[in-house]
């Protein structure tokens, strides 16, 4: 009786958050670091982006169109969003949820730029757009502090093999 | 003749180590000479900064009209242009961001701006751009605070106003600030950079 209820409340959370589309977690620098540097074969495909920066929203369709595209391959997408964690509920979330993003989304709520960027792209200066293509694994780096261009992660992420 | 074809040669290798060592450098570093620039002010005159043979120095401010980090910014541009004009130590706030990508950051718009918010220091129009890339400005905000070395100008600090773009409040590094203060009273500055976050300028197309 009690791991029916189990199943269908777990159900019930399952279709409400499908419902919600996906939360945001606010991560600080030692979080992310975990999460881009794991040591497997996984291409990853970091975006920097805030909802205040008009050309980080006009290139996102791009991110979420490299998802679909390389859903079959190890490359994930992770768009590192720069917004004040304190308006994660009343901007952030709901940008999420409006533009249906399926890529995944973390608020990194480290404003004092100073006490990490060094350690994840010293030649950055804090310019949005940013975008890092990395595998620790596999000692690729890409670093694109500028809007992307139409096609170029493609060429990009193609010329590795995966 | 041989001579010659060498020292063309010579000539040549100079040239491309030049053309080279000029495509790799990204704008000034601090200790670095700032070559003076004439650019159109929001009332319409041409402002340099050997303008003002009296003053220390300058607090060179790349912003823009549309950027919500630089709109943060604003008051506390204002705020420093107060504390220091007087001192020795004003602003000039430099606009670079291409109108056609850009349009609420055009001339027009830069004047209302300026007018609506009663600036108190020069808004200059980089509409060539040839400015912001001379200096290496990336962003909006991107500071410059340059000192008087003769009749010239040395940059001093470079980088964010202070550590929270988010809220003055919970800023506790004012590197403009305490920049300048340094430099008023003869020190060394202690933080000469720091990043800064906020929005790319918007380029040309190349």
């Amino acid at each position: 009786m009690k791991s029916v209820l189990g199943i269908f409340l777990i159900t019930l959370l399952l279709a409400s958050s499908a419902i919600r589309g996906q939360s945001v977690p606010v991560i600080k620098f030692e979080q992310l670091k975990q999460l881009i540097s794991r040591p497997n074969d996984t291409l990853y495909v970091v975006n920097f982006w805030a909802t205040w920066c008009a050309p980080c929203v006009k290139e996102l369709p791009q991110f979420e169109a490299i998802r679909q595209t390389y859903a079959k391959k190890p490359v994930h997408v992770l768009l590192v969003n720069m917004d004040n964690g304190k308006t994660l509920n009343t901007k952030v979330t709901p940008f999420v949820k409006n533009r249906k993003i399926k890529s995944r989304v973390v608020l990194l709520n480290e404003p004092d730029l100073n006490t990490w960027i060094d350690k994840l792209a010293p030649e950055w200066s804090g310019a949005l757009p940013m975008t890092l293509i990395i595998n620790s694994k596999r000692n690729i780096r890409q670093f694109i502090d500028r809007p992307v261009k139409e096609g170029e992660l493609e060429s990009m992420i193609n010329q590795y093999k995966l | 003749m041989k001579k010659a074809a060498l020292l063309a040669t010579i000539a040549l290798v100079i040239t491309v180590v030049l053309m080279n060592a000029r495509s790799a450098s990204t704008g000034y570093k601090v200790g670095d000479v700032v070559q003076d620039f004439k650019l159109k002010n929001v009332d319409g005159k041409m402002v340099s900064l050997a303008d003002k043979p009296d003053v220390k120095g300058y607090i060179i401010a790349f912003t823009c009209n549309t950027c919500p980090v630089a709109k943060a910014y604003e008051g506390r541009i204002m705020a420093l242009n107060e504390q220091f004009a007087a001192k020795g130590y004003p602003v000039v706030a430099i606009q670079a961001n291409d109108a056609e990508r850009s349009p609420g950051d055009s001339y027009t718009a830069m004047q209302q701006r300026a007018k609506a918010k009663n600036y108190a220091f020069p808004y200059l129009y980089d509409e060539s751009q040839a400015v912001a890339r001379t200096f290496g400005a990336t962003n909006t905000p991107h500071m410059f605070v340059v000192k008087r070395d003769g009749a010239q100008f040395k940059v001093a600090y470079i980088g964010a106003i202070d550590n929270n773009h988010y809220d003055v409040a919970t800023a506790d590094k004012k590197y403009v600030e305490s920049a300048v203060n340094e430099l008023l009273e003869g020190k060394a500055v202690t933080t000469p950079s720091a990043r800064a976050v906020g929005c790319g300028i918007k380029w040309k197309d190349a």
